[in-house]
């Protein structure tokens, strides 16, 4: 089963041929090569497949890939800009230690620039519950909801 | 200077640009995939096996049983190999079993083009069983029939010591004093690495190739060469990013099996994948233990003696066998001397439960929960202040371990209670949350913890580095030593430039490890590496250096160049005399005389030393729901010198917010009919989201350790050990209530409140 | 991979029902955050899939005559952010935006939620409390029924061959003046499923000191959610004070019939139904602008 669909993926128009079966977890990983989309759980639980789809988080594991027809879709690839200079939100993972083993990063990225691009501003605890959705094992989650902060102080 | 500075982690970039690979990132296309087949039934034996449906499913390329694989038993611990063959790990698994020993052993394996395909494959094999009784629990077991026949009872081993000379009960005999006595019980829990430990594996240039999410490479492939029965040489293992391990990844887990079928399938490339579910039950857990104290205490508060006993739940194989719980009683007397006795019996027994293994703190959270409840408990029962009864018994510093002879050599637990105490006003506010009423209701608890840093002179403690000069100045290192998330490279890298006078940014280190590389380290374990492999980096480093100066000298034809810093090479008045990269370009291109400029270096390590620390929390307790919110908690560790504030941070948080789930939440539950875990998943196991994670506190008290490579000792594990009984403690300020049972849940919480009548 | 036999993807209702009256197995996929779960706990082999997420006729949130039509499709986000729920049912958002993790709200859609009929559902007791009603859409057209009726038993729903639900349906008279509060109990605080969940939803008389009427809901209360009705007509026309609170809550000790498993024991529940419904109905009160007298 072939199916070919058209979407824009970080920025570029693409047509992909996918199985209908896949997910999207599975087309950007094994079809694209966008590794920073991690495989948790597949079920929903982790977080850690997290991308963009317009603009919104979503785990992709439970998201089957022909659904991101017509769509735009952010991974971490998408994040760095043309001349590979971080985004605030990397820079502030990088500055508040917010990384350790690494692998709720990718994710938790998406997130944290999906709540940035958003021009709204948010308290401690509103953060706490937006970022809810990703399992961290390493932080605790202290740095990564500061470096969350300081993106937003930042930028808006 | 680089130690002690915030310099940002060497792999930050590559893990916010998604660059960072892990196992699976980089398996070749077309790769096969492994899928295992795992029992239904926790205690009995596989009589057969119908693989036939299973092989007719096109895609499927070849199934295997536990009747086919070698007649071969192996250890999986992440120990360093003994060549004393008293010291070898248990050695009591195949690569597939026939008998089942626990509900999910691996008994076949499906290869097959693709996951959908292995997958729908494993749903045809047909298995046929011969049932015994499931033994879960340590009565049961020890009442059972053994699992494996070598130990009779299910126990693994049984173990004693005494300090003192005198046993507990000739102790009391002289001596005024009250007696306490106190039952504990703490669960399986999980390590939830967010990372399932993936691997796979393919033959290249006659050798088997293993890639895997592992703590310790060079272990992975002594172990593989052993299950295999082929040379150690012909196995090279590599280990890239890993997300997280906590110790289940300190274990030999899939990665010979995976070796085994690219084997036999002629060398191809197989992967072998786990699922979340599979990561819960088929890698490794924490042991659940249940611990008995009696204490003699005399009337102005000093222990005079007391007598512990251990029980703990092994799971079906032997893993890291007895070390863990005996890693635990070792600790009785580490962090409280007893005047007159300490008597400790410990006991290890199989059970029909997933196997349990390292996990953070390998023994000592689960011992201290014991020890600093019931330190709690006699303070409150005696009418005496819980802080000085801690002060009074605490080891101080200058002790030296009467029986493995691990010495404090420095010990600042005194200010790390101080300062816990005062960040949260504790003396006063213990006081007033002694008596109160209603249902929502606050109480202050604290913990302190002893942890020694390594295993000398338990077993084993070596570590190796190497350096290699570049033309351009700059050094590469290289560590068989390994990144796990806890920051080591990072440190490392600020060892090499603090030692070698190079300036950081030009220290590139080898993240990945290659067991043909990278040479040999027992990797990331016990906190160690910046002690242990940080000797190694030391030594490394001054042996380079000294080959750069010798080099400067010979340009030179001098004896002048003494030092370097800031890439410059110094004579003996700091003056600058030649920077490092003319010396290194030098070296590699002089016409007459060429010398590519290396150093490499084993620590053997013959040093230990204990690492102090203490949790003080306030927490707000809603009695009729069994709710516990954290109001404000606080680690202080005396970890020595810390190298990096903010890596060092990070691990506190992260070992901090484990030990909260432990307290609160976290515990794998399993039908006792039949051994089948309730909740091995995500959803159904509680570790904390980002709305269950208080904002943590942390503070160090810095004193320079003179075992220490750079006056540093254990923090990697520690942060996660003290917290637990803390919480207790303070519910039980908050409650009068002894909960000598973890996880506090909320219907534990509730229970022992409506006993009591408080609602 | 998911193991997936077949997917049909319909563009209108009627394109919809047409599948599914011909395709007898046929599974209707919305979001599919329960669907997409079982097929990779091997739960649905060989699924043929209705997928239903572009039909637009079932997307989207109105007001007609004041009357809340929810169409199935709707997410969690979009039903949490929505002016018309956030106006008139502001307890509906709350209770949606205790489902999962953000994540999971943009995917999961309301119809997806009642349809899978399980107890634990977190809009199902807040929509029972709001007397919603359903609209049902067959081969023999539409038909509409009480949310309580469209529960049978456990993942069973009042859900005839070729039938799916295409619109929910709150009537102005069912909210305006009513106040509701609800409240998940779980062992997180996201990402986790409930223990048990309590909905109340009251209208106060003028003078703010009588229960004019009260709804009371649950969630995991048994094993399909439900209303405590008797209740509900004993506290009826009653002055608001703490005797009626406690009353309440023993009341409803009467109507909830909660088991025991792995998460929470039977017992634990009871109480647990007893001290939500008091709690919830006292916020749902002062919600409402009354006082609770001793
Ligand atoms: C990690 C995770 C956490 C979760 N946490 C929660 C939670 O906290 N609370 C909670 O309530 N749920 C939770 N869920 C479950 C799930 O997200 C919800 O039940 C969601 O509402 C399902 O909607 P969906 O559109 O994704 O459903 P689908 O999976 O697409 O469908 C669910 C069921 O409804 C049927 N169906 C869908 N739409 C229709 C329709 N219009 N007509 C007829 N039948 C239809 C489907 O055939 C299927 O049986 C969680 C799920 C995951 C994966
Ligand atoms: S991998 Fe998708 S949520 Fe875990
Ligand atoms: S950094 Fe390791 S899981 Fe978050």
């Amino acid at each position: 089963m072939i199916e070919i669909i058209k979407c824009k993926i970080n920025g570029r128009d693409q047509e992909i041929a996918i199985d209908p079966r896949e997910s999207l977890t599975d087309m950007l990983r094994n079809k694209l090569g966008l590794t920073s989309v991690k495989k948790g759980c597949e079920v929903g639980e982790c977080g850690a497949c997290t991308v963009l789809i317009d603009g919104k988080s979503y785990n992709s594991c439970i998201y089957l890939a022909s659904w991101a027809k017509d769509k735009s879709i952010i991974t971490v690839e998408g994040l760095t800009s043309e001349n590979g200079e971080l985004s605030p939100v990397q820079k502030a993972f990088i500055d508040e230690s917010a990384v350790q083993c690494g692998f709720c990063t990718p994710g938790l990225l998406l997130t944290a620039t999906e709540i940035v691009n958003s021009g709204q501003k948010y308290t401690r605890e509103e953060l706490r519950t937006l970022i809810s959705g990703h399992l961290c094992r390493c932080t605790g989650y202290e740095n990564i909801l500061n470096a969350v902060e300081k993106a937003l102080n930042q930028e808006n | 200077m680089t130690i002690g500075k915030n310099i940002p982690r060497v792999d930050a970039f590559d893990k916010v640009t998604g660059r960072a690979k892990y196992a699976d990132d980089l398996v070749p296309t077309g790769t096969l995939i492994a899928k295992v087949l795992h029992s239904t039934i926790a205690n009995g034996l596989v009589k057969k096996i119908d693989t036939s449906k299973a092989k007719q499913v096109p895609g499927v390329i070849e199934v295997f049983t536990c009747f086919d694989v070698p007649d071969i038993v192996f250890p999986t611990a992440g120990h360093p190999w003994s060549t004393n063959i008293a010291n070898h790990d248990i050695a009591d698994r195949k690569l597939l079993n026939t008998r089942v020993r626990y509900y999910g052993d691996d008994i076949a394996v499906v290869v097959a083009e693709n996951e959908l395909t292995a997958t729908e494959a494993l749903k045809l094999i047909e298995v046929e069983y011969e049932e015994y009784t499931p033994l879960l629990t340590i009565e049961d077991a020890m009442n059972g029939d053994a699992l494996h026949e070598e130990y009779p009872n299910n126990i693994l081993a049984s173990t004693k010591y005494n300090v003192g000379g005198v046993s507990f009960e000739e102790a009391l005999e002289n001596n005024d004093v009250k007696i306490f006595e106190d039952e504990f019980e703490v669960p399986t829990v999980q390590h939830c690495f967010m990372e399932n430990p993936n691997s796979y594996a393919y033959m290249e240039s006659g050798k088997i190739v293993v890639v895997t999410s592992t703590q310790i490479p060079h272990i992975v492939r002594r172990v593989i060469g052993q299950a295999l029965d082929i040379p150690w040489g012909q196995v090279r293992v590599i280990k890239p990013y890993i997300g997280g391990g906590f110790g289940a990844k300190q274990d030999v887990l899939y990665e010979p099996l995976n070796a085994w079928v690219s084997k036999m399938l002629g060398g191809k490339c197989v992967k072998l994948e786990l699922t979340r579910e599979e990561g819960f039950i088929n890698t490794r857990v924490r042991h659940a233990m249940k611990i008995h104290i009696k204490s003699a205490v005399s009337e102005n508060g000093r222990l005079i003696a007391r007598k512990v006993k251990m029980f703990s739940n092994q799971g079906g194989y032997a893993s890291h066998g007895h070390s863990v719980v005996a890693g635990a009683a070792h600790v009785v007397k580490q962090l409280y001397q007893d005047e007159v006795a300490t008597d400790v019996e410990f006991t290890t027994v199989f059970t029909n439960l997933p196997v349990a293994g390292a996990m953070r703190g390998y023994g000592v959270p689960q011992i201290t929960f014991a020890l600093e409840a019931h330190m709690e408990n006699v303070a409150k029962e005696m009418n005496f202040d819980n802080i000085e009864l801690r002060k009074i018994n605490m080891i101080k510093e200058g002790f030296v371990d009467p029986l493995n002879s691990i010495p404090s050599l420095t010990n600042e637990l005194d200010q790390c209670i101080e300062i816990g105490a005062k960040h949260l006003n504790f003396r006063e506010k213990h006081k007033k949350y002694s008596n109160q009423e209603g249902h929502i209701r606050k109480g202050v608890g604290c913990a302190i913890f002893s942890y020694k840093t390594g295993v000398y002179p338990i077993s084993l403690e070596t570590a190796s580095c190497r350096m290699i000069l570049n033309q351009d100045g700059s050094i590469q290192v290289q560590v068989g030593a390994t990144e796990i998330g806890q920051g080591a490279d990072t440190v490392f890298t600020q060892m090499a430039a603090e030692i070698t006078g190079i300036t950081y940014d030009k220290v590139y280190i080898m993240s990945a490890q290659d067991t043909d590389v990278t040479p040999y380290d027992s990797g990331a374990y016990a906190s160690r590496q910046t002690y242990v492999s940080g000797h190694a980096v030391k030594k490394c480093g001054l042996e380079l250096k000294q080959k750069i100066l010798d080099y400067a000298n010979y340009l030179k034809e001098s004896e002048i160049a003494v030092d370097i810093k800031e890439n410059h090479v110094l004579d003996k008045d700091g003056n600058k005399i030649i920077h490092v990269s003319e010396v290194a370009l030098e070296s590699f291109y002089h016409r007459e005389n060429s010398k590519h400029i290396a150093a490499e270096a084993t620590h053997h390590c013959d040093t230990n030393t204990i690492s102090h620390g203490t949790t003080f929390v306030e927490i707000e307790v809603d009695l009729k729901l069994g709710l516990v919110k954290i109001l404000d908690i606080i680690n202080v560790h005396d970890s020595g010198t810390i190298i990096n504030p903010k890596t060092a941070l990070g691990q506190v948080h992260g070992g901090m917010s484990m030990g909260i789930a432990y307290a609160l939440s976290e515990e794998l539950l399993f039908n006792p009919k039949t051994g089948e875990a309730y909740n091995g998943d995500l959803l159904g196991y509680k570790i904390p989201t980002s709305l269950d994670s208080p904002d943590i506190s942390c503070k160090f008290v810095e004193k320079y350790d003179p075992s220490g490579p750079f006056g540093n000792k254990a923090l990697g594990e520690p942060p996660t050990v003290p917290v637990a009984p803390a919480i207790r403690n303070a519910l039980f300020n908050a409650t009068g209530i002894k909960y000598n049972q973890i996880p506090l849940t909320p219907e534990r919480i509730f229970n022992k409140v409506k006993d009591k009548g408080l609602i | 991979m998911y193991n997936i036999k077949k997917m049909y993807n319909a563009e209108t209702i009627s394109d919809a029902v047409k599948f599914l009256t011909d395709n007898e197995d046929a599974k209707i996929i919305a979001g599919g955050s329960d669907v997409l779960i079982e097929l990779r706990h091997g739960k649905l082999p060989n699924a043929t899939l209705l997928n239903i997420r572009d039909i637009k006729e079932m997307q989207g949130i109105e007001l007609i005559n004041e009357d809340i039509i929810i169409k199935p499709l709707s997410t969690f986000t979009e039903i949490a952010e929505n002016q018309i729920i956030q106006e008139r049912i502001p307890m509906l958002a709350e209770a949606v935006n205790t489902v999962g993790g953000p994540q999971v709200r943009n995917i999961g859609t309301i119809g997806g939620n009642i349809c899978n009929g399980i107890t634990s559902a977190d809009s199902a007791s807040t929509l029972f409390t709001l007397d919603a009603e359903l609209e049902i859409t067959g081969p023999d057209g539409t038909r509409n029924i009480h949310i309580k009726d469209f529960y049978i038993w456990v993942a069973e729903v009042d859900l005839k061959q070729g039938e799916l639900l295409t619109k929910i349906i709150i009537k102005k008279e069912s909210y305006e003046n009513y106040f509701g509060h609800y409240y998940k109990y779980a062992k997180r605080n996201a990402m986790d499923i409930a223990i048990q969940g309590c909905a109340v939803n009251c209208k106060l008389s003028d003078d703010k000191t009588k229960l004019e009427n009260v709804r009371i809901g649950f969630g995991v209360g048994g094993p399909i959610p439900l209303r405590c009705f008797e209740t509900e007509n004993k506290a009826k026309g009653k002055l608001i004070n703490n005797e009626l609170i406690d009353e309440i809550g023993k009341s409803v000790l009467e109507e909830v019939n909660p088991r025991t498993s792995w998460k929470a024991t039977k017992e634990f529940r009871l109480h647990l139904a007893q001290e939500l419904s008091k709690r919830v109905l006292r916020e749902a009160i002062e919600r409402a602008g009354g006082h609770i007298n001793d």
